[in-house]
Formats: structure tokens, sequence, C-alpha cells
């Protein structure tokens, strides 16, 4: 090994590289409950070809590499389960074009969303792009992978969906590019070519390492506003959601069920957030969105929440810290979530079987669900704080999660950025036709299988 | 160790990383560093696991712990408002138990040695305190209204000595009466209480606060931020209450006594808010007042200012210990092409340490010809009639 960091510091630069104790302990896990597994060193390209000199050299040595964005994923998906180099992507952090017209970014794989959005907002304060709700030191390229969701997702859908091209190194070194830069200067679409960048998408590093991508950015409005609707029921959740997505002026819709404050017990929030150009495009906008559950208001069994001027700002907030925030919910700085993409119909069942699940293992909760497309599918998630420092609390969480993922699947849904086991769950319920597939994929694209090796893997 | 109840209460949810606005990595260490051992939150996940025995202590560690420059971007920009307040403490702490524990930095270990046998980080003579004022009108302190604090850099510096001259003069044309010491008085010790060598900080505000008491001491204008901190916010516990004031805060409010020169042309100046005066201390103005006051200055404003202020990355002792060590993203190196960006040809600082790092960068970044390091009492003095 000692070879081959000497041979990766002369790729990279002897200062970005570390083979330290406190590197392989701090990237061994990320937030999440995952056991700890350590790399044997920690790398930081700062190019797409040092990225594929470590390739060459990791294929040549057999050695694993797993790619990390901002290393925000909580479920384990870039820890070394197998050993190897981490390939910390963050020093790739250049804003490469922003073309205001045809309304896209080309950025390297590093750029968090923080600094795509101050720069937005600098340069091009007629335009966003969709934020998730991680804190803004996730990256861009981290989130499209593992096919997040995020404040314009009723308008774009999945982050991945806002895909517009990417450049990668493949498993054995290879640059490739995917989607309309493949072809021509600009990165203005994934069709209408053959769509390889799904190679990439959802694959949780396993198939290559993504070095540029191209995104979406969308009209930042001048006005922006926010309804909270509340339902007393789950069960009218569906029709409430179909609704409003019905009239499609809202760009981000997120209901939220939380046991805290006391006062929000019991009651199904949705957030439904929209921007216009003008106040009276605004105007028009709620209009439309109150328009279109009058009938269900008029019944007295949902309505909408009065929200004061002043505490409006609190739930535009982009990124909002609350999430964040919840990790110290027991004072102990951890919690992590289930995120099951899933059809909307199956809301109430979410939330019952969730509810359930928390109170049965003692955790600190919280429900909600992101909206996608125009009612598309939701992101439904279920999330437990843990004190870090208090094994059982952890394991009382990591047994929360894995059961969740079992309920999870069991309603017809999908955990998102599975965890290893999580993963093995979903391959045992997979069409064993596609699990064939994807295997000979990677063993076509990866033949000494050094790509985040413990992923995906049956 | 002390705090050591927070340490894993920290997410790494890695907001401390930033500026309010996210424009670019904010703090100093791991912007030049870029691993996240180096970021706030790897500090305290380190840190609890050495106290609970999952790494050793190491000179990786030392060099981890003592990078940070104490310049509170993280404490200003933590989500958490559960334990916010104590990182930094907790840092101290942990550098603190460092230093017990006998594995330190080398750099580290000979800045403190030098602090303790001197009475300053450049180790000399206590009796060479108040050269930096040959050539000038400054008298010794016999009772006057105010000290006049220099500091270590102040002191001791060419740069700083250049400095100290300076705003001593424009204190006296502003008609402060102050007188400065000649013997008797050593470093501050903010420095050395931010490296977490608690028992030489105390020795160090003992001996001052001493020297004070004995020679009248009320009212103090500092020259340096860390000391206005240090006594401002440090003494007090050790029984040393004084008036303290920074010297802009001074002549914030005291230009209108003096006359300038009808400007030809105006120079664009940005202003590099100092740690200890700002996010420390709250004052992002006084030094401002002085620009705005003055003729022929336009003041411009980088992307990251007051609260958001990138440090220069020479607070903690790093200006002598050098735990960030230089590189392309150094944060003095970044935070000149960051003046450069902002169309200034000046860059203004109000503290000699700044001034020092903020000097070297200038020409590391060849941007000589471009972009002048300057104090904020250079600019103005230069303007006076």
């Amino acid at each position: 090994m000692n070879d081959f960091i000497k041979k990766l510091q002369a790729i990279v630069g002897e200062a970005f590289v570390s083979a330290e104790p406190e590197e392989r302990y701090l990237y061994s896990m990320d937030q999440g409950t995952m056991p700890p597994a350590a790399p044997d060193a920690v790398a930081m390209p700062e190019t797409a070809d040092q990225v594929a000199q470590i390739v060459r050299l990791a294929n040549a040595h057999k050695v694993p590499l797993v790619p990390m964005g901002g290393g925000l994923v909580l479920s384990g998906l870039t820890r070394a389960l197998k050993g190897g180099v981490i390939v910390d992507m963050k020093r790739m952090d250049r804003i490469i074009e922003v073309n205001p017209v045809s309304r896209y970014a080309v950025v390297e794989a590093g750029v968090t969303q923080g600094v795509l959005k101050a720069y937005l907002s600098k340069h091009h304060p007629g335009l966003k792009h969709s934020m998730p709700d991680a804190p803004p030191a996730a990256t861009i390229a981290g989130n499209v992978c593992i096919h997040g969701s995020g404040h314009l997702s009723v308008l774009g859908g999945f982050h991945s969906d806002m895909l517009t091209g990417l450049e990668a190194v493949l498993p054995t070194g290879e640059i490739v590019r995917t989607g309309s830069c493949s072809v021509s200067p600009q990165w203005f679409s994934r069709a209408p070519l053959p769509d390889l960048s799904g190679l990439f998408l959802g694959w949780s590093g396993t198939t290559g390492i993504i070095t540029k991508l191209g995104i979406r950015l969308f009209p930042n409005y001048r006005y922006n506003d926010v309804l909270i609707y509340v339902s007393e029921t789950a069960d009218l959740m569906p029709e409430i959601i179909s609704r409003f997505t019905g009239v499609q002026v809202a760009e981000d819709m997120t209901p939220w069920m939380t046991p805290k404050p006391d006062w929000a017990r019991g009651f199904f929030h949705i957030n439904v957030a929209f921007g216009a150009h003008s106040k009276k495009e605004l105007i028009f906008k709620r209009n439309l969105l109150q328009e279109s559950v009058r009938s269900i208001t008029d019944t007295g069994a949902a309505g909408f929440l009065p929200i004061p001027p002043v505490q409006k700002s609190r739930f535009m907030e982009i990124p909002s810290p609350d999430l964040a925030r919840f990790a110290d919910a027991r004072k102990g700085g951890g919690f992590e979530y289930v995120g099951a993409i899933m059809a909307v119909e199956r809301f109430a069942e979410a939330y019952r079987r969730g509810t359930e699940i928390a109170e049965k293992h003692h955790t600190t909760y919280s429900l909600g669900a992101r909206i996608i497309g125009a009612g598309h599918a939701m992101m439904f998630f279920f999330a437990y704080a843990f004190n870090r420092a208090d094994a059982e609390d952890v394991g009382r969480a990591a047994e929360a999660l894995e059961e969740t993922n079992r309920a999870c699947l069991e309603m017809g849904g999908i955990p998102w950025k599975a965890e290893a086991p999580a993963q093995k769950e979903i391959l045992k319920r997979m069409d064993p036709n596609t699990v064939s597939f994807m295997n000979r994929l990677r063993d076509t694209l990866d033949p000494n299988r050094i790509m985040n090796p413990g992923n995906w893997e049956v | 160790m002390e705090h050591q109840e927070i340490l894993h209460r920290c997410f790494r949810c890695g907001y401390c990383k930033f500026p309010s606005n996210y424009t670019d990595i904010n703090c100093p260490a791991y912007l030049a560093h870029r691993f996240e051992t180096f970021s706030p939150g790897g500090r305290m996940w380190l840190l609890s696991a050495w106290l609970n025995n999952r790494i050793g202590v190491s000179q990786r560690l030392g060099r981890i712990m003592f990078s940070c420059t104490g310049c509170g971007n993280c404490v200003e920009h933590c989500a958490m408002p559960g334990f916010k307040d104590q990182i930094l403490l907790a840092f101290t702490a942990g550098r603190d138990a460092i230093l017990e524990s006998g594995t330190v930095p080398g750099p580290v270990r000979d800045y403190l040695t030098r602090v303790q046998n001197a009475g300053n980080p450049y180790g000399q003579s206590g009796k060479k305190r108040a050269d930096w004022r040959t050539g000038t009108d400054a008298a010794d302190y016999s009772g006057q209204e105010y000290l006049f604090f220099a500091g270590d850099v102040g002191a001791y510096d060419s740069r700083g000595q250049e400095i100290a001259r300076t705003a001593a003069a424009l204190l006296a044309k502003a008609g402060v009466d102050f007188g400065v010491l000649t013997d008797g008085e050593c470093s501050d010790g903010n420095d050395v209480a931010m490296a977490g060598e608690k028992a030489l900080f105390e020795e160090l505000a003992g001996k001052n606060i001493k020297v004070f008491i004995e020679r009248g001491v009320k009212k103090i204008i500092t020259l340096s931020p860390h000391s206005f901190h240090a006594f401002k916010n440090l003494y007090p516990a050790l029984g040393g209450q004084f008036q303290v004031f920074h010297y802009t805060q001074m002549l914030a409010f005291l230009l209108g006594r003096l006359s300038f020169k009808t400007p030809v042309e105006k120079t664009r100046v940005t202003f590099h808010d100092p740690c200890f005066l700002g996010r420390h201390n709250a004052d992002y103005q006084s030094p401002r007042t002085m620009l705005a006051f003055t003729p022929g200055i336009e003041l411009v404003e980088m992307d990251r200012n007051r609260k958001n202020a990138l440090c220069c990355g020479g607070g903690g002792g790093n200006l002598f210990t050098d735990m960030i060590s230089g590189g392309d993203d150094s944060p003095a190196r970044a935070r000149c092409r960051e003046a450069a960006a902002a169309g200034a040809t000046v860059l203004a600082v109000a503290c000699p340490a700044c001034a020092v790092m903020l000097g070297d960068a200038v020409k590391t970044e060849g941007l000589e010809n471009r972009l002048q390091v300057r104090e904020v009492s250079e600019l103005v003095v230069e303007r006076v009639a």
C-alpha cells in the first residue's frame, strides 16, 4: 500500500492524499447509523484527468475506490466497505458555465449546493437551481447521483430528471460524456441520444466517477409565497395533493407531520411554495391553489393555516437549517431517515406504519414527504433522531430504520439511497432478469470490481 | 476536558464551513487543507474520538487542532443554537488537552516557548517593546488619560512598527492624550489563550494587569484587535478591569477634529474585517466610519464582509506557527484574490497581524501592481492636511 500511496501522491500532490489515522477515522462513517468501515487512504483530485489517473492506478493495483461528494448521504454509501481509497471530489469545485437563455449550468462534481446558489444569486439573479433540504455543503453531483429531490421538484421532478448530461470516468479509466455535450459544445439536454447518463444514476458510485454535470436552471421569481394547508385525516392527503398539483403552479409541495410541537401533533400539514414575476401573477396563482381545494375546504375537514408574514420567511428559507437541527432533538448529533419513493396514494398507510414503528422503538421521529412532479410520486420520509454517544439509542434508531425499509418495500415503495443491507432487500424483490442485467453491466464496466464494492451486490 | 459534552452533538452538517450566503468556504483551515478533518465538525468528531480512545494523539491531530485560527466563523454560522457558543471553547480546551499530552507540533511548541521565555512570540527582549516609537513624539506613560498598547506585532515586526507609529501619530493629531509603557508590559496573551495554553495566558495577563494597576492605567487604546479582545473580554475574570478601545473606535469619533487635503481622485478601497474586532466583538463599523469620513476614498465591499469576513489565517498563533501552511488556497491568498475581484486597489486592514499576513500574500499572488495592503490609519494620515 505504501507504494500505491506514493503513486497517488504523485498524481494529486502530497498535501491532498492522507493515509493518517485521523482521515481514515473520519472518512470511515457518515452521520447515520451504519457501522464504520475505514478506507486505507483519502485522495482529493483537482481535475478529471487526475481522477482518470487514480482509476487506472487503482485498477492496476486492484484497490477499491469510493467516490464522495459532500459526504452527507446519511446511509453510509461513501464508506469503504472493502477498504481502498475514498476519492473526495470537493476540490473539483469550478462552476464552468451558466447558460441563461437555455437555462442550464455546467459544474464540476465538487461544487456544493450553497456555492452554486450564491453564484447564481450574484451573477444570474433571475435564475435558480433546485436545492435539496440537505445542508449547503452537499454537492450538486452527489445529490443528482442519488436521485435527490428539492425545492423545485414539483416543477422539475427528481434532480436526476434535471440532469442535462455528464462527464464521468469509467472504472477502467476512460473519460466519457453523455447527453448533448457528447456531440455538441452545449450541455442542454440528454435527448435525443441513447441515454447513457442512467448508467451513473442511482448506482451509488459502482459504475464510475462523475466529474462534471449539466443541470437545469429555473426562473428565480421576484415574489414568493407559501400556503400551508392542514387536514385532520391522512386519508384526504392524496386527494389534496392531486388537486394542488393539478393546477400546476406550485414549485414545491412538502407534507409534514410531527409530534412536536404539541399544536402540530395529529394534523397533516402541506406546504405549497410558489412564485411569480409580479404581485398580480402571485395573487392569481394563490387563487388557483385556493380554488383547487375549495370543495374540501368547504367541508371543514381541512383548511389553510393563517401564517403571519414574519413567520412565512422561515418556511421559505432555502436551505433551511431546521432539518440539521433535528439531529440535536436528543442532544446527540444524530438522525437518519428512510426516504421511501412511492406512489402518492400510499400516503395514509405510510403515515400509519411510520408512527407505529417510531412508537414501537421509542425513537424521536418526524414524518413528511416531498411531492415529485405533478403528483407522479413522493419521497415519504421517516426520520429518527438518536444520541450518537448512546450506543443503545443508536441501535434503536437503526432497528427502526431497518423495519421502515421493510415496511416501505411491503407498501410497494423503494427505499431511497438505500444502505447496503437495504440494497440487498431491494435486490431480493427485484425482477431476477433485472438483477442479472445489472450484474452483467457492472462486469462489463468494472471487470475488477473496484468501484465502491459492497454496494448493489447480490 | 471542558465542554467535552458537546462534541458528539455536532451533526457535521457543515453550515460552519460557509458564510451566511455560502459564497465560498469561510473556515480558514478547511479552505487550505480541504480534508473534512480540518473542518470544525471534523475537529469535534476527532476530539471526541481521541477522548474515547478511538484514535491516538499525534502530530497530525495537533496540526488539525492548532490550525484553527479562532476566527469564530463556525460559531457565527453553526446551525445548532443549543451549543454553538461553546464550539471555540471546546477547541481551546482540546488544544489544552493536547498540550498536556506532550504531543505538540514543533512550531506550536517553539512559539509557546518563546512567549514563555521572552514574554513575546518574537523571542526578543521586553526592553525593546517600545522601540517602535523611535522617531515619534509618543511619550512615556505617566498618568495620561490613555495607555497606548502596541501589542506584539506592533512592537516587534517591522511592518507592525510602521503601523504602530502611524496610528500613534494619528491619535496625537486628533488630540488624544496617551502614553506608552517602556517596561513591564508583555504579550497580551490572546493567541496563547486561543492556543489552549491557559496557564501561560494567566501568567502573561497577570503581569500586564499588575503593571497597569501599578502605573494607574484606567483606559487603554490597543493597536491590535487581539489585544483589544483579551483586555476587554479575558482580563476582567483575572482582575483586570479597564476601559478598552481599539484605536479605530477612538478615531471614528475624532476625525472631525482634523482637516483633510482636497482629493485629486478617489481610491477604491475594500476593508478586511479583523476577526477579533468584528465577529468576536461585533464592531464592523468603526474602521468603515474612518474610511467613509476620509476624502478621496471610495469604499467597496468584498462578497465576504462583516460577520461573513474570511479570516487572514493569522489568529490563534498561526501568524507564528503556520499550521495552516501556504498553498493556493491559503486564506490570506484567497482574501487578496477576493479583494482584487471586488475591484479594489487597496485592501485596508485594522490589525497589524492581518497587515503582515495579507501583505505577504499579495506578493505570493503576484498582485503587488494591482493591490496594496494598507492599514486604515495609514490611509487616513496621508490625506490629512
